[in-house]
């Protein structure tokens, strides 16, 4: 697993080759870098590293980055691979910035931008949804060999474990959207609850 | 207020902030650092803040660099920079501190992770959709805007189709008058 030709001009030079590519997301380029070009990973270990990244606080792909940095050049890879994610990106999106100072008086394209922030949201609706959907789906799978009386507390345990997870999903969203207690009283509050109810109570079957 | 004073608050929260994000991404402490730039302090207008996070999802690269982009109308390249260091070196040196173990031993499958992964699932569909709302709610595009965004969800969700042309068409939609 450690390859010791990965150097850290390497990791910064295929990561900031991703973030350019990475119009929309960067995850599907990752994906593309570092098991199908570079080989630095295979499938099952982008795999476990991604749900890791997503299980830990910050930006998903930032983690991945510095996780696969530092496995190849210890803690000054992960800055490399981090650097090169942000690097190239960061003037970009000051470059738009300043585009936008210089235009935010004429109304076109005030309106244009009204219209793109509307976009952007629907994006994100997109992600929860795919989220909700995907959970919702897992968690309907009964086990094969569940039958009979084990089968009928396997689907009773199913049952609880989607009711919990609808209510945390609704208690989410109130939180944090409608309510708008902040994001720190909104995890703080529901991911023990969560963690505790899916760690003693409704075992996954 | 001092501009540093206001710079170096920012950056506090935003590092307090994204050391809570888990799950979701960084788009979650999107909520808290629009009460805390646009209705605390009024640094930024609602519709200023929700056209950043819309640049950000319309250039390359991690959509964190929304927060790059509050700093930069904040204060200038100081403000970027700042911004963007308190938006990521914190949680990245957690994951170089934890990555070690990580590395080593292999991580994310056991029962505790298992039990934390099942609850960060529906709270990150939750917390989602509450930031898509509360970047709606100030984009001030109305109900054709929600009707828009509804439409971008629906394909973006059905289809494989770029993003950055749902953004595109978002775009065109405004600039043609629709939203």
């Amino acid at each position: 697993m450690q390859d010791a030709r990965v150097g850290c001009w390497a990791l910064f030079k295929v990561f900031s080759h991703m973030a350019m590519q990475g119009f929309g997301g960067v995850l599907p380029f990752a994906y593309r870098h570092l098991v199908e070009r570079t080989q630095w990973l295979t499938a099952a270990e982008f795999g476990q590293l991604l749900s890791i990244a997503q299980l830990l606080p910050g930006p998903t792909i930032c983690n991945l980055s510095v996780m696969v940095g530092q496995r190849y050049a210890g803690a000054a890879g992960g800055f490399s691979a981090l650097a090169g994610l942000l690097l190239g990106p960061f003037f970009i999106v000051i470059a738009l910035g300043a585009a936008y100072q210089e235009l935010a008086h004429h109304p076109l394209f005030v309106s244009a931008m009204r219209g793109m922030a509307a976009a952007a949201s629907g994006l994100i609706l997109a992600t929860a949804l795919k989220l909700a959907v995907g959970m919702l789906r897992s968690s309907a799978a009964k086990p094969a060999a569940a039958t009979g009386e084990v089968g009928l507390d396997v689907g009773r345990t199913l049952f609880w474990r989607r009711v919990v997870q609808v209510a945390l999903l609704m208690a989410a969203f109130v939180g944090l959207g409608v309510a708008k207690v902040g994001l720190i009283t909104v995890v703080a509050t529901l991911v023990p609850i969560g963690f505790l109810l899916f760690a003693f109570v409704w075992r996954k079957p | 207020m001092n501009d540093d004073v206001k710079l170096g608050g920012l950056a506090w929260h935003l590092a307090v902030l994204s050391l809570t994000a888990i799950g979701g991404g960084v788009v979650l402490v999107a909520p808290d650092v629009h009460h805390y730039v646009s209705v605390q302090n009024h640094w930024l207008t609602d519709e200023q803040f929700a056209a950043m996070y819309a640049l950000a999802q319309a250039a390359p690269g991690p959509n964190l660099l929304f927060v790059t982009l509050i700093g930069w109308m904040i204060k200038s390249w100081l403000g970027a920079v700042v911004v963007t260091l308190a938006a990521i070196v914190p949680s990245s040196c957690l994951v170089l501190a934890l990555g070690t173990v990580i590395n080593r031993h292999g991580g994310g499958e056991g029962r505790w992770a298992g039990a934390l992964r099942d609850a960060l699932a529906p709270l990150a569909a939750g917390m989602l959709a509450g930031a898509a709302w509360t970047f709606l709610s100030v984009a001030g595009a109305g109900w054709r805007g929600i009707v828009l965004a509804l439409a971008a969800a629906a394909a973006a969700y059905a289809t494989k189709l770029n993003p950055l042309w749902l953004i595109a068409l978002g775009a065109l939609a405004g600039a043609i008058g629709l939203v």
